[in-house]
């Protein structure tokens, strides 16, 4: 599959480390992202990563998020605007947010797991009269380490919205919660048959909090993570993703709990 | 309705390989080189290695004379076909800058294989399944010409019974070739496939088989099936493996494993690859290029920076698992076709039924 | 408002710490048990001080802090409603090893401890499940503050 190219319109920081792209084709657009899916993206010549898609323009631009931690993403997270890029995809599954259609969400974030998850959160809120309570936990390291920083204080503003930002390491002038992103997850009172939780972020940290929703009573088929696992093809054919039985670009990258329990359970899958 | 069978001479065999190569195509088939059958395109009949059987075991492979001049009487080579459908390294395409992306265009070459057998019919056929989908492979398999060859003599590693792709070659073939060597002379029963089989068989002469010939050669055959060097444990492979993650036998294979991907190398259906993407000194021009790659490999899996899979175990497991458990999963057969190669090419001869039976063993003691 | 006995006692059943108790035992540590309240930025105790005093947290949000020498006063952990807060009256030496005070209006269940652990002394079979709770309630902060240690969030390139 060849890439399209896409030309970077837009760049915005979000972290020391982070950045958030606004791309747009150059002609032909790829197929419309739902959330949860991701990309392949091309840095010409260094070469390819899945990025997840972390907002849809309403023109069809595609909003990646890209934390710098090697070669492809450092060149991908530096890219200015006007730099032409490739993208292949969308690829996975996506988190479904129409099937929770009805239902109180828990969106639980940990790290930069918060990009793949905006768009569960924006998708709710362009159809807010269609689910029930939003709640959304993000956990980060400290207080200038979490993504979209602005839109994080306009939902925590808003009265449909339940929003706990926590940080892991004390820091001084931040008056919101401070503890691991289970701990105000576990002070939540939720209806378990009405619940749908979207979780995203480091293995260790969906494993933790799916433990806590379990204990609440919510069903494992209710709580879906996204998993993550190198990507080469980003289409089943290069065996890199595997994780278990599960190709993770073809199978996953969201996947319910029943499914990733006893995956993300075993040592070294 | 299937055409009735035929047989060729020896000589007949070359004049066939004469007349595919006049078509067009390019003829692959087993040669001696290096001390080992291995497959090469040929020129004429004359390469076949004549007259050359092999030893094979765990960890052992060699050449050995034999008294008739059978043309495929040999088992387990250090390569399978893949190599011809889903080559080692591939460009995938070129990028200029100003120019965009530009796929690289498949060479249209039509292949005809010569003396595949079952097991290495059926990885042909599990490869497919694979990566069917894609133009490469998808093109390579159409244009591709299969003349099997039925195995009479298992070799001392093999298991394609009980995997059920041998030793009678599966449905696939254009032609079937089953060798026969004996007082009556040196001669092929040839089973017709397709239609593409029958044209190819009508350039050569032929003469009908008769009933005798037709039974002799599926007797030949079907004994093989009592003379395989192991089998694989009788059971449900796919749930076995499913449930052993946990399993002690893990710690006792990576103690002799040396993780060199050898067997992913050999194996007819490991498909793996890696991209590389390259770039000229200026950066206008980039290309991405496929290779193989092995699941063996450290950094084969990784996050976050680190190798997911580090122990040599769990890079094993990974290996046995994904060959005869999660490829049901994830293409609804399993993978292993019984060739034996990873037990013969292994340099510590770790032999995958074995593995396989240990951990059978281990369940029915849990149990 | 926990207006009575039944109420203070559904009251405790959301709190995990006394599941194992039975109903008998259950009313003896009811006994020991009233509801409180605290207004926001309220002190409940200091770093130091004699430890006396555990709460079930229902309502409300309170800070642990610490105050470091260089730094000021340093929040290390902020528990919530269903948490346990005080822990250090169970063992000697006794004394508060971090200040708790409330974000917001807190009402919780307060524990009158010196009372718990005379009612403990005196019955063992009471005193052991209680202990049990509240050493699943230490095992949970403990696994969470390890989570913290974890980094889970950092960096490959800071490794």
């Amino acid at each position: 599959m060849l890439p399209v190219p896409y030309r970077v319109t837009d760049r915005r920081v979000e972290t020391r480390d982070s950045a958030t792209l606004r791309l747009e084709p150059v002609g032909v657009p790829v197929p419309a992202f739902r959330a949860g899916q991701f990309g392949m993206l091309y840095a010409p010549g260094i070469g390819e990563v899945a990025i997840s898609i972390s907002a849809i323009g309403s023109d069809g631009a595609l909003l990646h998020t890209i934390r710098d931690v090697g070669a492809v993403s450092r060149a991908l997270h530096d890219a200015q605007d006007g730099s032409v890029l490739g993208v292949r995809g969308p690829f996975g599954t996506d988190w479904g947010l129409e099937t929770a259609v009805g239902c109180d969400l828990v969106i639980v974030a940990g790290g930069v797991g918060l990009a793949p998850l905006r768009p569960v959160v924006l998708g709710a809120l362009a159809r807010r009269a269609d689910y029930g309570r939003v709640v959304l936990v993000a956990g980060a390291r400290s207080p200038e380490e979490f993504l979209f920083r602005e839109q994080l204080a306009d939902w925590t503003a808003r009265p449909d919205m339940e929003v706990d930002q926590t940080i892991d390491q004390p820091a001084i002038g931040w008056d919101g919660p401070i503890g691991f992103v289970t701990e105000p997850l576990g002070w939540l009172e939720l209806d378990p048959q009405r619940t749908i939780a979207f979780v995203c972020g480091p293995e260790p940290m969906m494993r933790f909090s799916a433990n806590v929703l379990l204990d609440k009573g919510i069903p494992a088929e209710q709580i879906r993570v996204s998993l993550e696992r190198n990507m080469q093809c980003g289409v089943g054919l290069c065996g890199h993703c595997q994780l278990g039985p599960l190709l993770v670009c073809r199978d996953g990258p969201v996947v319910d709990y029943t499914v990733a329990a006893p995956l993300l359970a075993a040592r070294e899958l | 309705m299937t055409p009735p069978a035929a047989v060729l001479d020896r000589a007949g065999l070359d004049t066939l390989i004469e007349a595919l190569i006049a078509d067009g195509y390019r003829v692959v088939g087993p040669t001696v080189r290096d001390d080992a059958i291995v497959l090469a395109e040929l020129d004429s009949g004359a390469q076949l290695p004549a007259g050359w059987g092999v030893d094979v075991g765990p960890g052992r492979y060699r050449l050995r004379p034999r008294a008739d001049a059978a043309v495929f009487a040999h088992s387990a080579g250090p390569q399978s076909w893949k190599q011809f459908l889903h080559p080692p390294r591939q460009r995938l395409f070129s990028f200029e800058n100003g120019a965009g992306f530009e796929p690289d265009p498949e060479p249209p070459t039509r292949y005809a294989f010569l003396g595949v057998r079952g097991c290495d019919l059926a990885a042909i056929a599990t490869l497919s399944t694979v990566l069917g989908s894609t133009d490469s492979f998808a093109k390579r398999r159409k244009g591709l010409l299969v003349i099997a060859a039925g195995c009479t003599e298992p070799g001392g590693v093999c298991f394609c019974a009980s995997m059920g792709t041998g030793p009678a070659p599966g449905p696939g073939y254009d032609l079937a070739l089953t060798e026969r060597i004996d007082a009556e002379g040196h001669r092929f029963l040839v089973d017709v496939g397709t239609e593409e089989g029958a044209r190819v068989l009508a350039s050569v002469a032929s003469r009908p088989a008769t009933d005798a010939e037709v039974d002799d050669a599926r007797t030949a055959v079907a004994d093989a099936a009592d003379h395989m060097g192991r089998q694989m444990p009788a059971g449900d492979l796919r749930a076995l493996l499913r449930d052993s993650r946990e399993s002690p036998r893990w710690h006792d294979v990576a103690q002799r494993c040396l993780t060199c991907g050898n067997c992913t190398m050999v194996c007819p259906t490991c498909f793996c690859t890696t991209t590389e993407d390259i770039t000229d000194l200026t950066g206008e021009h980039a290309e991405r290029w496929q290779r193989w790659a092995s699941c063996f490999e450290l950094d084969f899996s990784y996050l976050h920076g680190g190798s997911v899979r580090v122990s040599g175990e769990s890079r094993y497991r990974q290996w046995i698992t994904h060959k005869l458990s999660t490829w049901h999963d994830q293409f609804g057969g399993s993978g292993c076709v019984g060739c034996g190669r990873c037990i013969a090419w292994c340099p510590v001869g770790i032999d995958i039924t074995a593995e396989a039976a240990a951990l059978a063993a281990e369940r029915a003691t849990d149990d | 408002m926990l207006r009575n006995e039944p109420q203070m006692t559904d009251a405790l059943d959301h709190f995990p710490l006394l599941h194992s108790l039975s109903a008998a035992q259950r009313a003896k540590v009811v006994s020991a048990a009233r509801e409180v309240t605290f207004p926001a930025r309220h002190r409940i105790f200091d770093e130091g001080q004699p430890a006396r005093g555990c709460w079930l947290i229902r309502h409300g949000r309170v800070a642990l802090d610490a105050l470091v020498p260089g730094r000021g006063t340093i929040i290390v952990q902020t528990i919530g409603p269903g948490d346990v807060l005080g822990w250090s009256w169970l063992v000697p030496p006794r004394q508060w090893h971090f200040g708790a005070v409330t974000i917001d209006a807190v009402n919780a269940v307060e524990f009158d401890t010196t009372r718990l652990r005379a009612l403990a002394d005196a019955d063992p079979a009471l005193g052991y499940p209680l202990v049990l709770g509240l050493f699943d309630a230490v095992l949970q902060r403990l696994q969470n503050t390890r989570a913290r240690l974890l980094d889970l969030y950092g960096s490959p390139r800071e490794r």
